[in-house]
C-alpha cells in the first residue's frame, strides 16, 4: 500500500529501518539527537535508537568525519549528516584522501561503508556560502558513490541502498525539498546505485536533470506539452556511477539533448554526459546538445539576481525550442 | 559614586547599543511581517554591549571580522544603517550592493572584513589581517569574533598555535552566548570554560562578563594594549546571551522563557542607562531625545532601503574576478 510522506520522512524510514536491521548502522552530526535534526529529518531518532546510535556532534565537521571514516573502517556503519554540503567541505580531506582512496591504498584490505548525507545546493537567498551544489565535486573523485534524487520515493530507496553499500556514498538532498510528499509503498524496497529513472515518456526531445532540477525539467515538459512538443524527462537519481545507457536510449529516440542542472558550468555534470552521448550518439543528434545551469558565478543575495541566476521552467522551455529549431 | 568612565562614553555606548537594536528589531519586523528581507537572519539582540565595548577599547583602523552575526559589529565600526538596512533587502545601494545579505555585510572603509557564514573560518582570516599588520609595521591590531560552536572548529588550535608563535596582534573573542543553534556549551566538549582552550599554547585569556560594556572594554583594553607593544595575542570569552533565536526561523525548544527573562534583567543597554540616570548624565529630555534620534535613523535607514532599486541583473557576473573582461562560461 502506498501512502503519500515527505521527503524527510522517506529518509528517516530508510535511516531508521537499516538501523532496526542492522546494528552497526548509526547516525552523527550537528542538531541530530536532541534537536531533532536542523531540518527534522531525524525527528524521533534518537527516541528510538538512544544516544549511543544517535549523536550529536560538535561543529566540528573535519573532526567527526575523521571520525566516522574510522569507524567505517572497522567494522561499523556510519551515517554522517551535514547539516548542509557547503560545510561538508571542512571534512573534503577525510572524503577524499582518506575514504574515497581506502580500498585503493590497501590493495582491497580494507574497505569504507560509509553514507555523508545533508541538504545540497541553493535554498533561495542564502548568499554566496550556503548555496553551492556539489555533485559535480564529488561525482569527480573514483572510489564513491554519488546520489543526488528527486523524489521521497526515490530517496528513500536509494538511501537504504546506501546504507547497505559496501563504498562511500555521498547522498544529496535539499532544504526546499523536504517537505514535498509523494507516493511511497509500505513494503520494504530497495532502489539500485546507478540507474536512471525516465520520469515521464516522450517523443521529441530528451531532458536529463536531477534532484531539485528535476521539477523544473518537468514543469518545462509540460509547458512544452501544451505546445505540442513532446520531452522525455530523464531523472538521473545517482551521478557517479554515471547511467548514460539510460540517457542514450533516450536520444536515439528523441534525437535531442537538453540538460538542466544547478552546478556551476565548467566541468559539471552536463559537461560529462554532452561528452559521452556526442561519443556514442553523435550520429543520432539532430542538433547541438545544449545544457542549463547555474551562472558562472557565486550565488549572490538579491532575489532577482537568484533568479538570473538558476535554470527555471522559462528557460528551460526556451532552450528546447531553439534545439527543436522552434520559433520562441 | 562616581562612574568608571565619562558621561561621554556612557551616551555613546547608549546610543549605539540602542540604534543596534532597534535597527535589528525593525528589520525582524521587515522579515516577518512583510517578507521584504530572506534568507538566514541572525539577530545579536542581547549581545550588544560587546559591540560597545569593544568600540570604546579600540580605534577605527583596527580591522573586525566576525560571523553571520555581523550587523551589531557592523552598524558599531560606523557603515550607515541604510546601507546595512539596504543590504538586508537585497538592494543596490547595500553594503555589499545586495549580494551579500544578512550575514555578509562588508565594510572596507570601515575597517569591517565581514560576515561570514562558514562557522570558524573567520578564525584564521582575523588572525591573518593581523598578520598583514604586523607585516606591514602599523601598531594595528585585528578583533575575531566567533561563538562558542565554533570554538571547537580546528581552526582554532591551528591558528591559535601560529599567532602564539608569531605574536601576532590578534585578539579572538569568543562571543560565549551559551548556545550553538540547539547545542549549549556543555553538551559540545568537555571543557565549558572557553577561555582555557589558550592554555594549550601559553596564550593569555579571559573570561569576560558580556553584559558590562565597562567589562568588555577594560578585558579588551589590556589585551589591545598588549598586542599594540609586540606582545602578541589573547583570547577573551565573553559570557553573553542572545534574547531572539539562532535565527529567525528558531523554535528555541532547547531553553526556557524563564532562562531568557532572567537574562534579560541585565539587560546591557539597561545597565547604561541605569548609570546615566544615577549619575544624572542626562535628563529625562535628553535621553527622549537620543531615542528619538535612534528611531529617526532606523525609520530612515528602512525608507532608503525600501525606496532603493534592486540590482540590475547584469550583477549576477560582476565582482566575481578583479580581471576586466573575464570569459566567462554563458551557455
Ligand atoms: C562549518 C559550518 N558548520 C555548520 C554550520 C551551520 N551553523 C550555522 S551557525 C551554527 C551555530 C554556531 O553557533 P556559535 O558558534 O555559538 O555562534 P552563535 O550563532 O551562537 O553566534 C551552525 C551549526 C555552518 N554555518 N558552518
Ligand atoms: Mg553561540
Amino acid at each position: 500500500m502506498a501512502r503519500s510522506i515527505a521527503f524527510r520522512e522517506a529518509l528517516r524510514e530508510a535511516m531508521s529501518e537499516e538501523m532496526r536491521r542492522d546494528d552497526r548502522v548509526f547516525l552523527m552530526g550537528e542538531e541530530v539527537a536532541e534537536y531533532n535534526g536542523a531540518y527534522k529529518v531525524s525527528q524521533g531518532m534518537l527516541a528510538e535508537f538512544g544516544p549511543k546510535r544517535v549523536i550529536d556532534t560538535p561543529i566540528a565537521e573535519l573532526g567527526f568525519a575523521g571520525i566516522a571514516v574510522g569507524a567505517a573502517q572497522n567494522g561499523l556503519r556510519p551515517i554522517v549528516e551535514f547539516m548542509t554540503w557547503n560545510f561538508a567541505v571542512l571534512a573534503l580531506d577525510q572524503i577524499l584522501n582518506t575514504a574515497s582512496k581506502m580500498l585503493a591504498m590497501s590493495g582491497g584490505q580494507i574497505g569504507c561503508p560509509i553514507v555523508f548525507r545533508g541538504p545540497n545546493g541553493s535554498a533561495g537567498q542564502l548568499g554566496a556560502q550556503h548555496s553551492t551544489a556539489f555533485e559535480s565535486y564529488y561525482a569527480n573523485i573514483p572510489g564513491i558513490k554519488v546520489i543526488s534524487p528527486s523524489n521521497p520515493y526515490d530517496a528513500k530507496g536509494l538511501m537504504k541502498a546506501a546504507i547497505r553499500d559496501e563504498d562511500p556514498v555521498m547522498f544529496m538532498e535539499s532544504e526546499v525539498m523536504y517537505g514535498d510528499k509523494g507516493e511511497v509503498p509500505e513494503e520494504e524496497y530497495i532502489i539500485e546505485i546507478g540507474k536512471a529513472d525516465v520520469k515521464k515518456q516522450g517523443s521529441d526531445v530528451t531532458i536529463v536533470s536531477y534532484n531539485k532540477m528535476m521539477k523544473v525539467a518537468l514543469g518545462a515538459a509540460a509547458e512544452l506539452e501544451k505546445e505540442g512538443v513532446s520531452a522525455e524527462v530523464v531523472d538521473l537519481r545517482t551521478i557517479r556511477p554515471l547511467d548514460w545507457h539510460t540517457i542514450l536510449e533516450s536520444v536515439k529516440k528523441t534525437n535531442r539533448l537538453v540538460i538542466v542542472e544547478e552546478q556551476w558550468p565548467m566541468c559539471s555534470v552536463s559537461s560529462e554526459i554532452a561528452y559521452r552521448i556526442q561519443k556514442e550518439a553523435f550520429d543520432y543528434l539532430d542538433a547541438p546538445i545544449r545544457r542549463l545551469t547555474a551562472a558562472d558565478a557565486p550565488l549572490h543575495y538579491a532575489p532577482n539576481l537568484v533568479e538570473a541566476a538558476l535554470p527555471s521552467v522559462d528557460k528551460t522551455v526556451r532552450l528546447v525550442k531553439e534545439v527543436m529549431y522552434m520559433k520562441k | 559614586m562616581a562612574s568608571k568612565f565619562s558621561k561621554e562614553t556612557y551616551l555613546y555606548w547608549y546610543e549605539l547599543m540602542l540604534l543596534i537594536r532597534q535597527f535589528e528589531l525593525a528589520a525582524e519586523e521587515k522579515y516577518k511581517m512583510e517578507g521584504k528581507i530572506r534568507g538566514f537572519f541572525h539577530a545579536y539582540v542581547g549581545q550588544e554591549a560587546i559591540a560597545a565595548g569593544v568600540m570604546t577599547a579600540t580605534r577605527q583602523e583596527d580591522p573586525f571580522v566576525t560571523a553571520y552575526r555581523d550587523h551589531g559589529l557592523a552598524l558599531a565600526k560606523g557603515m550607515s544603517p541604510e546601507s546595512c538596512m539596504a543590504e538586508l533587502y537585497g538592494k543596490a545601494t547595500g553594503c555589499a550592493k545586495g549580494k551579500g545579505g544578512s550575514m555578509h555585510f562588508f565594510g572596507k572603509k570601515e575597517y569591517f572584513f565581514g560576515g561570514h557564514g562558514i562557522v570558524g573560518a573567520q578564525i584564521g582570516t582575523g588572525a591573518g589581517l593581523a598578520f598583514a599588520e604586523k607585516y606591514k609595521g602599523t601598531d594595528n591590531v585585528s578583533l575575531t569574533f566567533f561563538g562558542d560552536g565554533a570554538a571547537r572548529q580546528g581552526i582554532l588550535h591551528e591558528v591559535f598555535n601560529m599567532a602564539m608563535t608569531w605574536k601576532l596582534p590578534a585578539i579572538f573573542i569568543c562571543e560565549n552566548n551559551n548556545y550553538a543553534m540547539g547545542t549549549s556549551v556543555t553538551r559540545t566538549s568537555n571543557v565549558h570554560d572557553i577561555f582555557k582552550l589558550a592554555d594549550a599554547y601559553e596564550m593569555p585569556a579571559d573570561s569576560v562578563d558580556g553584559m558590562s560594556a565597562e567589562a568588555v572594554h577594560d578585558a579588551i583594553s589590556r589585551a589591545v594594549k598588549r598586542a599594540r607593544e609586540g606582545g602578541g595575542p589573547t583570547l577573551l570569552e565573553i559570557k553573553t546571551y542572545r534574547y531572539k533565536g539562532h535565527s529567525i526561523s528558531d523554535p528555541q525548544k532547547y531553553r526556557t522563557k524563564e532562562e531568557v527573562e532572567e537574562y534579560k534583567q541585565r539587560d546591557p543597554i539597561q545597565l547604561v542607562l541605569n548609570t546615566i540616570q544615577k549619575n544624572k548624565y542626562a535628563t529625562k529630555d535628553e535621553i527622549a531625545a537620543i531615542d528619538k534620534r535612534v528611531n529617526d535613523k532606523v525609520a530612515a535607514a528602512v525608507k532608503f532601503a525600501e525606496e532603493s532599486p534592486f540590482p540590475t541583473e547584469d550583477e549576477v557576473l560582476k565582482d566575481i574576478v578583479m580581471t576586466p573582461d573575464y570569459p566567462f562560461i554563458v551557455d
